[in-house]
Formats: C-alpha cells, sequence, structure tokens
C-alpha cells in the first residue's frame, strides 16, 4: 500500500491506496464521490472525465498514486442542485443529457474546452468531445449546450 | 374558497425534473451502491465458442487471498427450478433450449459463464476468477445463421439435433395470383449486420436476501422490474411475493437491460447460499461478450409491381441468427416487424417468413426499434431499386404508393388507426431543398466530380405502444400488453403518482407529471413521480417498445380521471349541489353561474378527514387504472438523409438529416426531440460505423469499444427535426410512440443515399456498416460508369 496526499474538490486527503488502483475507483470507493462513473474498460468512453491540476483527464487512465500531490475536481465540487454551475445549467436548459450516465464526464470536459477556447465553434465543440461517448442525445443538444453555456 | 387559475402544461417544453441529481453526481447508478457486508462476484467465462466442458476445478480460486466462495454450473445446477426464460416461443413447435445461468455440459458462445468466484473486493474476486481451470474439448463454431442452417453444421444443443429454431409464416391477400401477373417485380436481398447495445452504463446487480423473513432484493440496472420479478420468482422457484425488484438510476437501456440475464438470477442465489449480499457489475468488454446484441439477419425481399409504380405485393425472407440460446424476446424480435413490411404503403398481397437459427454467438434479443429497423431497412432499400427500374424519382414512387385514408387494415391484418404520410413527406421535401439538391447532384455528376451527393429516403411506419393484450396472446406473447398507474391526492396538497413503466433516460417523471399537473390542476413540483420498485408499485410491464407513454401514459391519465370522478362527488356533497351541475377545468370545480367552486386539492384534503363525505363513500383520494390498449399505437414520417461520398477513397460525409415525423400529440416536445435525436444517431451508427464481427472461430473480434465504433460528437451533425400530426384516435391523449422511430427510419436512409451518390457507377448496393472499404469494393464491383 501508498499513502497518498490529493486534495478533492478543495479538501485534502491522505489516503493508503493499492499500487494498481484507478483514480476513479479511489473517488468512488474510497471517497464516495459516485458522480464520476465507470463507462468501458478502454478509456474509450469519457463517463470517468475529472479535473486534474484544472486541465480534463479521463480518471480511468490515472493511478491513484498519480494523482499524488495534485488537485482533483469532480462533479460534485462544481455546483449544487440549487446553485448549478453555468456549464450544468446550460445541459439541463438545452436538454443535453438523457439518462445521465455520461453527463458528469461531458460536463467536466465542456468545462476542460470553455477554459481553452472560451467561445468554441460547433466544429471545434464536436472535435473536442470525441473522447466522450453519449448514446441517448445523438449529441445535437450536447452540442447546443456548451454554445450556450460558452456565452453564458 | 378562492381558487386561482392553474398553469397548464400538456405540449409544453417544460424543463426536465430529473436533471439537477444526473448533473451533480448525486444519481444512484448501480454501481454507487453498497450495501452492509456486501461480497463480489467474478463470472468466469468461456474463451471458446463451442466447446464440451470436461472439468472445472475451482480449487484454487477457493484458495485465493479474500475469496468467500468458488461454484462451477455443476454445483449451482440443482438451484434452478426452471431455465432463463424466453416470453415469445414465436410458433407451437419453437425449439427452446435449456439455459441455465452457467453452463454445465458444453458452453455455445464465447461469453459463456461456466463458473462464479466471490470474494471481499472486486479485484479479489477478480483475480481469483483467473485461478479457476476449465478443461475445454473445443467444437467448430458457427457464426452465419444460413451456414449454421446446413446439412453438415455444428450442431449447438445436441438434445435438439438441429440449429432451426422456428419458421413463421404470415400471409395475407392472393400472393400467388399477385405476384403471378404483376408486369414488373424486383427482388432484392442484404445483410443486417451484428450490432451491439451499448448504454453507457453497463448492466449490474445488487442481491440480498432474508433468512429470517425467507426474502429476496434486487437491484438491477434494468429496464423490466415487473417482468424480471415474476420470471426471477420461476426461475428460482420461490413465491413472487418474497421478491422485490428495483431498478434504482439506470443508465440508458435500448432494449440490452429488457432482459432477464443469468447474472440477476446467479446473484439472488448467492445470496442466499453465502447469507451475505452480493454484487456484480459487468467491465464493458465483458458486456460486449454477456450482454445481448442486436439483429443479425439475411434479408430478401420481393415487390410486385404495376409498370406506373403501383406496389401490389410484398414477398419477404429472413433468416435470423438467433445466438447460442433464447434470451427473454429472441426469437420475437424479428417477429415484431412481421406485421410491417408493407411499409405505409397501400399493398393488397403480403407474404412473409422468418426463420431463427442457433448460431455459437452472444444471443440476439430487442435492440432499438426491434424488428422494425430491418422491415423498414428492406422495404425502403428495396422501394429504391424499383425507382431504379422504372427509373422513377424515389419521393414520386412513394408518394404514389402511401395509404392515405385512414383507418387502414394491412394485408398483414393489423390496422392503422391514423397517419399522414403524404404530409411528412412534402414538409420533408420543402426542408431538404430537393429539387436544389438534385441540381447539384446533377452538376456535380457533369462536373466529373469525385465527390457525389447523394439523396436517400425513408418513410416508414411502425407499430408500436406493445401492446394489446389479445392480441399477444393470439400471436403466443406469454404476458399481456397493459399498464397501470395510481394517482393519490395527498392531504397536504401534493399528489403522488406511481407508475409501472420503468424510465432510463425518457424523462417519464417529467412527461408524467405534465399530465397529472395539468389534469388535476396543481404545480407541476407538487407531483411527484415514483417508479422502478415492484413494492411501491406491484402492477406494471415496464418500458420498452415505445410503450410508456402510449400505454402507461394513458393509464396515468385515465387514473387521474378516476380521481376527478371521485372528487366530483366529494366537492358536490361539500356545495350541496349535483355533480353534473360542476363544470370542471383544471383542478377547479365551479357551480355554473354561480362564484362558488372547489378544487380538487380542497377534495384531496375532504377526501382524508372524512368528516362529512357522501354516505358509503370510501374515505381518500386515489384511484388505480390498468390500461390495455385496443390497438398498437403507428408512428410514421419521412426522413431524408444527404451524404457526400468520396469516389476516390470512399469516405462518406453526412452533410444533411432531414427528420418529419408524425407521431401524435406530442406531451414535451424537448423530449421527445431528444428521443427522436438520439434515435436517427443510432440509426446512422448502424449504416455507417458499427458491426459486431466474430471471426471464424467465433471470437468476437469487436470485443471492446476500442473496435467496435460508438459514433462520437465528431462524427455525427445536426439534424432538422419537424413534425406532422395526424392524433391517435384510438386513446384520449392521441399520442403515440416515439422511442425507437429515429432508429427504424434512419438506417435505409443513410444508405439510399450513399447508393444514390454512386448509382452512376453501377452501384446498387454497399454493405453495412458502409465504411470506406466497403463503399470502395461496391465501387470496384458496381462496373464502369
Amino acid at each position: 500500500m501508498k499513502t497518498v496526499g490529493i486534495t478533492v474538490n478543495g479538501e485534502s486527503h491522505s489516503a493508503e491506496v493499492e499500487p494498481r488502483q484507478l483514480l476513479v475507483y479511489f473517488l468512488r470507493e474510497q471517497l464516495g464521490l459516485t458522480g464520476t462513473v465507470v463507462g468501458c474498460d478502454t478509456s474509450s468512453c469519457g463517463s470517468c472525465t475529472v479535473l486534474v491540476d484544472g486541465e480534463s483527464v479521463k480518471s480511468c487512465t490515472m493511478l491513484a498514486v498519480q494523482a499524488d500531490g495534485h488537485e482533483v475536481t469532480t462533479i460534485e465540487g462544481i455546483g449544487s442542485p440549487g446553485d448549478l454551475h453555468p456549464v450544468q445549467q446550460a445541459f439541463h436548459e438545452q436538454h443535453g443529457l438523457q439518462c445521465g450516465f455520461c453527463t458528469p464526464g461531458m460536463v467536466m470536459a465542456t468545462i476542460s474546452l470553455l477554459e481553452e477556447s472560451p467561445s468554441p465553434s460547433n466544429e471545434e465543440i464536436r472535435h473536442a468531445l470525441e473522447g466522450n461517448l453519449c448514446r441517448c442525445t445523438g449529441y445535437v443538444n450536447i452540442v447546443k449546450a456548451v454554445k450556450a453555456a460558452a456565452t453564458a | 374558497m378562492a381558487t386561482t387559475e392553474a398553469e397548464t402544461y400538456i405540449g409544453k417544453p417544460v424543463p426536465r425534473k430529473e436533471d439537477a441529481k444526473l448533473l451533480t453526481g448525486q444519481s444512484r447508478f448501480i454501481d454507487d451502491m453498497q450495501v452492509m457486508g456486501m461480497v463480489w462476484a467474478s463470472i468466469v467465462r468461456s474463451p471458446y465458442a463451442h466447446a464440451k466442458i470436461n472439468r472445472v476445478d475451482v480449487t484454487a480460486a477457493r484458495e485465493s487471498e479474500g475469496v468467500v466462495a468458488a461454484f462451477s454450473g455443476a454445483d449451482l445446477a440443482d438451484d434452478w427450478a426452471a431455465t432463463l426464460p424466453c416470453v415469445w416461443l414465436v410458433t407451437e413447435d419453437t425449439k427452446q433450449p435449456m439455459h441455465r445461468p452457467l453452463a454445465t455440459d458444453k458452453v455455445r458462445y464465447q461469453g459463456d459463464g461456466v463458473a462464479v468466484v466471490i470474494a471481499e473486493s472486486r479485484a479479489q474476486a477478480k483475480d481469483a476468477a483467473e485461478l479457476v481451470e476449465v478443461d475445454y474439448e473445443e467444437l467448430p463454431a458457427v457464426i452465419d445463421p444460413e451456414a449454421a442452417l446446413a446439412d453438415d453444421a455444428p450442431i449447438l444443443h445436441d438434445d435438439l439435433g438441429t440449429n432451426h429454431c422456428f419458421t413463421w409464416k404470415l400471409e395475407g391477400g392472393d400472393v400467388e395470383g399477385v405476384f403471378g401477373s404483376a408486369p414488373v417485380t424486383v427482388k432484392e436481398r442484404y445483410r443486417q449486420q451484428r450490432l451491439i447495445p451499448n448504454a453507457i452504463e453497463p448492466r449490474g446487480v445488487i442481491a440480498t436476501y432474508e433468512p429470517a423473513l425467507d426474502e429476496y432484493t434486487l437491484w438491477s440496472a434494468t429496464q423490466i422490474p415487473h417482468i424480471l420479478r415474476f420470471w426471477l420468482a420461476i426461475v428460482l422457484g420461490v413465491p413472487e411475493a418474497r421478491l422485490r425488484v428495483v431498478a434504482p438510476d439506470v443508465g440508458g437501456g435500448f432494449g440490452s437491460k429488457l432482459n432477464v440475464y443469468a447474472e440477476e438470477a446467479l446473484a439472488l442465489v448467492l445470496a442466499k447460499r453465502i447469507g451475505r449480499p452480493v454484487k456484480w457489475t459487468e467491465e464493458r468488454s465483458e458486456g460486449y461478450l454477456a450482454t445481448i446484441h442486436g439483429r443479425d439477419q439475411w434479408q430478401e425481399m420481393e415487390y410486385a409491381a404495376d409498370e406506373d409504380g403501383k406496389i401490389r405485393g410484398v414477398r419477404a425472407k429472413l433468416v435470423v441468427g438467433l445466438g447460442a440460446y433464447l434470451q427473454l424476446v429472441t426469437a420475437g424480435t424479428p417477429i415484431l416487424g412481421g406485421w410491417v413490411y408493407g411499409g405505409p404503403y397501400d399493398v393488397e398481397a403480403y407474404s412473409l417468413e422468418v426463420i431463427g437459427a442457433f448460431t455459437t454467438a452472444t444471443p440476439t434479443d430487442a435492440y432499438r426499434g426491434a424488428g422494425r429497423p430491418e422491415a423498414t431497412f428492406l422495404i425502403e432499400r428495396t422501394m429504391d431499386a424499383l425507382a431504379r427500374k422504372l427509373e422513377m424519382d424515389p419521393a414520386e414512387l412513394r408518394r404514389k404508393n402511401f395509404i392515405t385514408e385512414f383507418p387502414y387494415t394491412l394485408a398483414s391484418g393489423l390496422t392503422i388507426d391514423s397517419g399522414d404520410f403524404v404530409g411528412a413527406l412534402d414538409r420533408a421535401l420543402e426542408m431538404a431543398g430537393y429539387e436544389e439538391l438534385r441540381k447539384e447532384q446533377a452538376e456535380r455528376r457533369a462536373a466529373g466530380d469525385t465527390k457525389e451527393l447523394g439523396i436517400g429516403f425513408s418513410t416508414y411506419t411502425e407499430m408500436c405502444g406493445l401492446a394489446p393484450s389479445r392480441i399477444l396472446g393470439a400471436i403466443l406473447y406469454a404476458a399481456g400488453g397493459w399498464d397501470a398507474a395510481t394517482v393519490r391526492c395527498l392531504p397536504t396538497g401534493s399528489v403522488e403518482v406511481f407508475i409501472g413503466t420503468s424510465p432510463h433516460g425518457q424523462g417519464h417523471v417529467t412527461t408524467f407529471s405534465q399530465i397529472v399537473a395539468e389534469r388535476l390542476g396543481v404545480p407541476i413540483d407538487q407531483v411527484e413521480v415514483i417508479h422502478g420498485d415492484t413494492t411501491a408499485m406491484q402492477l406494471g410491464l415496464d418500458t420498452y417498445g415505445s410503450r410508456s407513454l402510449a400505454v402507461g401514459g394513458i393509464a396515468l391519465y385515465n387514473a387521474a380521471e378516476k380521481v376527478i370522478a371521485k372528487a366530483r362527488d366529494v366537492v358536490a356533497h361539500k356545495l350541496e349541489v349535483s355533480g353534473d351541475d360542476l363544470e370542471y377545468d383544471n383542478g377547479t370545480f365551479k357551480v355554473a353561474g354561480t362564484d362558488k367552486a372547489m378544487t380538487v386539492r380542497d377534495a384531496a384534503l375532504h377526501a382524508f378527514t372524512a368528516h362529512d363525505l357522501p354516505d358509503g363513500m370510501e374515505p381518500g383520494l386515489e384511484a388505480t387504472f390498468v390500461y390495455d390498449p385496443p390497438n398498437f399505437s403507428w408512428p410514421g414520417g419521412a426522413h431524408i438523409c444527404v451524404v457526400e461520398v468520396d469516389t476516390e477513397t470512399g469516405a462518406i460525409d453526412l452533410r444533411q438529416y432531414v427528420a418529419v415525423d408524425e407521431i401524435g400529440n406530442v406531451i414535451n416536445p424537448t423530449i421527445v426531440d431528444g428521443q427522436i435525436h438520439g434515435g436517427i444517431t443510432q440509426g446512422i451508427a448502424q449504416a455507417l460505423w458499427e458491426e459486431a464481427i466474430y471471426d471464424e472461430d467465433g471470437n468476437l473480434t469487436t470485443g471492446s469499444m476500442l473496435s467496435y465504433l460508438v459514433p462520437s460528437a465528431a462524427e455525427t451533425i445536426d439534424y432538422e427535426l419537424d413534425r406532422v400530426n395526424a392524433p391517435s384516435p384510438t386513446n384520449p391523449l392521441g399520442v403515440k410512440g416515439v422511442g425507437e422511430t429515429g432508429t427504424i427510419a434512419s438506417t435505409p436512409a443513410v444508405i439510399n443515399a450513399v447508393v444514390d451518390a454512386l448509382s452512376p457507377y453501377g452501384v446498387t448496393d454497399v454493405t453495412m456498416p458502409a465504411k470506406p472499404e466497403n463503399v470502395w469494393r461496391a465501387l470496384q464491383e458496381g462496373g464502369a460508369k
């Protein structure tokens, strides 16, 4: 076991982890932050996307020990039902989610995109989100939501 | 008592009530849940498509760190009171093989379970599963359904002695006469490739057993908690009343969670054997093997037509790859399209033959559209073949053949209650700018442009809203097609609604709240919709086949009407008038010609206190309605796809997609648009990208999301939607289903567009998915320009 110090949503955590522990399972099973979900085993779907030091990362591609000393932001850290983050609000208003399983990852990827490119074109949005799969929406309203969030 | 004008909700784009928890990571999907004392199950699966099991040794696994127990299929063989079920054995002589949750004698597809290991952690269970030793004696695989029917094919189920499962036939009208006399015929043959549904949430279960009560609880990522409870009680041989099934938040289904799976039965049996709660979560690549697939058909279609393009007869034959076993609707899935192989067209003679064959592959079952995408593809592709033969414009050929008078009884025997196929096509042509597109196409061809423009049509109808119980009985389906709802007006003014449908992304909480809030005149946030728990709502037949609004929504509407009827009696008594003197509008009863009024909410309080109710009236204001639809629901419409095909590389660019759908009245247009967007995307994905491929040894070579192309935002485009409306006359809301229309319509629109683009090169078909290689091959085989 290894001891790691990871700041998650502004709160510092010191924990014992197995060296093979993926960051996503550290978040889900050790910290109980189940908003970050697992949709595949090949880092294809992006459902587990979080921010590490502000950059979007698929948390199934990173070991918990690699996050030692870093700051992680998950879906739980950006807004709450009564006080949604502008990107969450835009997904709600544009109907950018149906079953909602891919949504936390999609929202985190969008936050990262808008940090890098505050007013992306539709084309840019579609390419920036190609690592995040959604099976419900056909992406039409997700693209609209990202657009709306960019102008919010 | 004072009243205020109640808000109306039906038909409005009300924002979803479901979103807040889903957007903030506070949802509860199955893998988010833990139960005290819980252990993890990992399943050992066959690496072979077909093999005899000589020996399974779990000794080493049992000794591995953290392991609680390990069982082979033989260890558990006596725990099953019945085979895993198939709800629809489509003919009297359909062959149903024994299907135990773990195989005992043979494995019959790659992924067939042979043993299970239970350990304290997910990782320990997985580690120990690798220590299970299995001695397999490999047997030959057979993947193609036609090959499986050959005399020398390897037989999957030795006791059946054949891979032939059923032959189902339906005929209407004078088929021989029409085909014998028709001046024009066309005959086409197509392949419907295998697809993997890919709900983004993998499946998972948690099972508990309470010895003192002899009670089981199963939480499962399922579309069908009610059906699951019924069948699992039979598989386990336990009283249904002692089994509770809960569907928590469920992350998409598309048919893949419409089943009674081995892992659901296993978890319950293991929870009892071990005395601890058991959890299993599917890994994605595991799911590619262990969760049902869709499609897998060889299709043939003949049209008999007059020289002016009027179609007189259709004759179709399907050979369907069922996979290794019959899952819940494996045999019935192709038959769900069985009545609509005439499409939205006026056809006097109808003949369909469907043959099901066992193959050494994952079972196929209902995947979004289930039988109707296959039907629409065959109809619409053959329609274009006829247009080419007659040198007619494909839009005009369709227009010539549309059903225009309703109700219309199909030659297959069912009756379409309403529709507007002509209106949908006209609107779609206008939106697409059809004449301009044809002009551009001609110009490009004349200029020798290497990027050819293609315009593809799909005009469709489908039968959904499953389903009238009497018809289901007549076609040998083992259950009914009704659904149920309870509306309970609470004394403090809010309303509890219990529904028998089980949403997993469709927005039932919002849509159903809209119906109740408007009819009872309560604010929408005062309506609470409860679903997915067989203890909260015992009555229900769940969510699939675009049935939730067209069946469950009507049950709910009628339950609300029963509440209003009782409230009328309460109010009449309180106001000392006759019930007939009360006018009802959005939650308020008014005495005609006076200022006397009372709301349903006030009546709920009076019904609760019961201080002053009419003699003999039961206290409380609550009603349940079980609704059995008199007919299927018949959506339809016209989709147009425009593509650019690069004749040098075979690459296809989606340029425009227009969908004009006729789905009856709409409760929430935003939610409906979302359903159509997602449906279209899945249909386009079949046309262009997705395919489950097995090699000749039966290995699934598209075994993960790396090799099976689920489209992302980068591959897809925005769609242009509109609607025409022909409300269903068979239900009081005038609604139809919408969950599957996009998938049913879109696949042939795309392929018709690709073939249209390449028609100058002699191309008449492109194998799906139309990846560049397949387009290139079609160009090579098409002959010279």
